[in-house]
């Protein structure tokens, strides 16, 4: 027995119920990606401070010094040798290296000159000693030690410098927190008020889908779900955008590394190199950004439908 | 299946646009509701269809009064009642297919069980050519059998029309009054808000008579 039923036309793939593309939500992606990728800028930068202040404490906190000063007739060179076994005696010593006379040349010569005869000038001699940072020797103790049985010697264990990068340190990134939370907030404003933007061009979807019978959570749901990935779309273009800001000055601050510029710049923030942190701050932006998208469009339509009906209790409103 | 009993109704504090207004529209009957225009007949839809809300009197509808029910519940009752909005409230990014299927797609109905229905119904408002066809494209009495369509796709109990025939030459007027009394004798009862008095003669029906805001019933 055959089928007698006639064959329906062919119709393509259902639209979805919100219209897609409309210059409202092109305008609410942009938006967002402009916002994001400050907001993932910002926290690419807290992030690279952050990791650079901690290196510059670490890398400072890891050395101690004790320094030589030159006198008439006294012997530096046998001062340094007895300098460095003290040092070297005490637990919680990795190292302890003379600082010879051709790499106190090497470190002088950037002010100096080239060409310097060191044994004519009067100049201190150090003593450089690798700190074991999980035990740290007893600097009192070994200065008090230094000083004893070595004429001219003193220890500087850089505490002072420490003590200053730390707090200068706190200060940046406690700032730099400051600014990222600015932009967060206004990220989170611009969504919430793009979104609605975007939504009152859809009033009429909503009053029809009201109509019609659809429930209030269905019709939220479609609008969450395509304002979500406009959301997610806008902020992944702009996180996108700053990663790949990174790269590009972390491979210009390689190419430059030679250059005087190149080297300041590497003395402070290293290789520019992305922390990995900060891929999970722009996470972070990426998720709270589509999220608040998701809710404000919920929130709107929620808002939209109590106000058809609280039209239906007074017309003139 | 409608009663409505002394219903008043005012907006903001200007004098009442329906006062004392009583009747009821039984199960399976048609009735054209009448009246000049700013007469009060779209409001008084709007009352049937649950989009406005009575100042005073009362209203029910399928025995539940509407003063006392829910909003979540607004939309279940809703979709006893098709309704052809005067401006036919069609999604332009939607086929006439989709469109007249919506109603069935909100209530989770998938596309493998209504398919034929729809196409079905298209064909009987004389528009199964044109299936996929996008509502700027359609002409004025073409989008208001796509929004009768719709209104009816789910079988309502009542169907209420705002001016169904109003930007439609007299000849397509005839013909979608036509498919309402066809659609009364299938069961639906039927009230179709219009001014157009020739409409009204071709059909041996009660006429609901606005003026000043009052009521007059002519069976």
């Amino acid at each position: 027995m055959t089928d007698t039923k006639p064959k329906l036309p062919a119709t393509r793939r259902a639209a979805p119920i919100v219209p897609p593309g409309s210059i409202a939500g092109q305008a609410l992606a942009t938006l967002i990606a402009i916002m994001s990728f400050l907001a993932c800028v910002t926290v690419g930068g807290v992030s690279l401070v952050q990791q650079s202040a901690g290196t510059w404490q670490s890398q400072i906190s890891r050395e101690a010094t004790i320094q030589i000063r030159p006198a008439e007739g006294f012997d530096i060179e046998t001062a340094l040798v007895d300098a460095r076994a003290i040092a070297a005696a005490f637990d919680g010593v990795r190292d302890a290296r003379i600082i010879d006379v051709s790499e106190t040349t090497a470190l002088l010569e950037p002010w100096l000159g080239g060409g310097l005869d060191i044994e004519a000038l009067p100049l201190p001699r150090l003593v450089v000693i690798t700190i074991d940072e999980s035990s740290p020797p007893d600097f009192s103790a070994m200065a008090a030690a230094i000083e004893e049985a070595v004429d001219n010697a003193t220890l500087d264990d850089h505490r002072t410098w420490v003590d200053r990068l730390i707090s200068m340190a706190r200060t940046t990134v406690f700032f730099g927190i400051c600014v990222l939370l600015l932009v967060l907030a206004a990220l989170l404003l611009t969504v919430v008020f793009a979104t609605r933007g975007a939504m009152s061009s859809n009033h009429e979807v909503i009053e029809v889908l009201h109509f019609i019978g659809a429930r209030g959570g269905y019709i939220a749901r479609q609008f969450e779900r395509r304002f979500f990935l406009v959301g997610l779309a806008g902020s992944t273009l702009g996180a996108l955008a700053a990663i790949l800001l990174g790269f590009a000055v972390s491979a210009w601050g390689r190419a430059n590394v030679t250059t005087a510029e190149g080297e300041q710049l590497a003395a402070f923030f290293g290789d520019f190199s992305i922390p990995v942190s900060a891929y999970a701050g722009i996470l972070l932006v990426l998720v709270s950004v589509s999220f608040a998208t998701a809710a404000t469009t919920r929130w709107t339509v929620i808002r939209t439908l109590y106000e058809i009906d609280e039209k239906r209790a007074d017309p003139s409103l | 299946m409608i009663q409505f009993d002394h219903v008043g109704l005012r907006y903001g504090l200007e004098q009442e646009v329906l006062r004392d207004v009583s009747f009821d529209i039984p199960a399976q009957s048609f009735q054209f509701l009448t009246g000049p225009s700013g007469a009060g007949k779209t409001s008084l839809l709007r009352l049937l269809f649950m989009s406005l809300r009575p100042t005073r009197g009362q209203i029910r509808i399928f025995d539940q009064d509407v003063l006392t029910l829910p909003r979540a519940d607004l939309p279940i009752l809703r979709r006893r009642i098709g309704v052809v909005f005067q401006d036919f409230r069609l999604l332009n990014h939607m086929t006439i297919f989709e469109n007249v299927a919506l109603p069935l797609r909100v209530r989770g109905q998938t596309e493998e069980i209504y398919r034929r229905d729809v196409f079905d119904l298209l064909d009987w408002v004389g528009l199964g050519a044109k299936v996929n066809a996008l509502p700027p494209v359609l002409s004025g009495g073409e989008k208001q059998r796509v929004a009768i369509a719709r209104a009816l796709i789910d079988q309502p109990e009542i169907l209420l029309a705002d001016e169904p025939t109003g930007n439609v030459d007299p000849q397509m007027a005839r013909r979608i009054l036509r498919l309402f009394v066809e659609l009364n004798r299938l069961g639906t009862a039927v009230v179709i808000a219009t001014h157009d008095l020739g409409l009204m003669d071709q059909v041996n029906a009660r006429r609901m008579i606005l003026s000043r805001g009052q009521l007059d019933l002519y069976d």
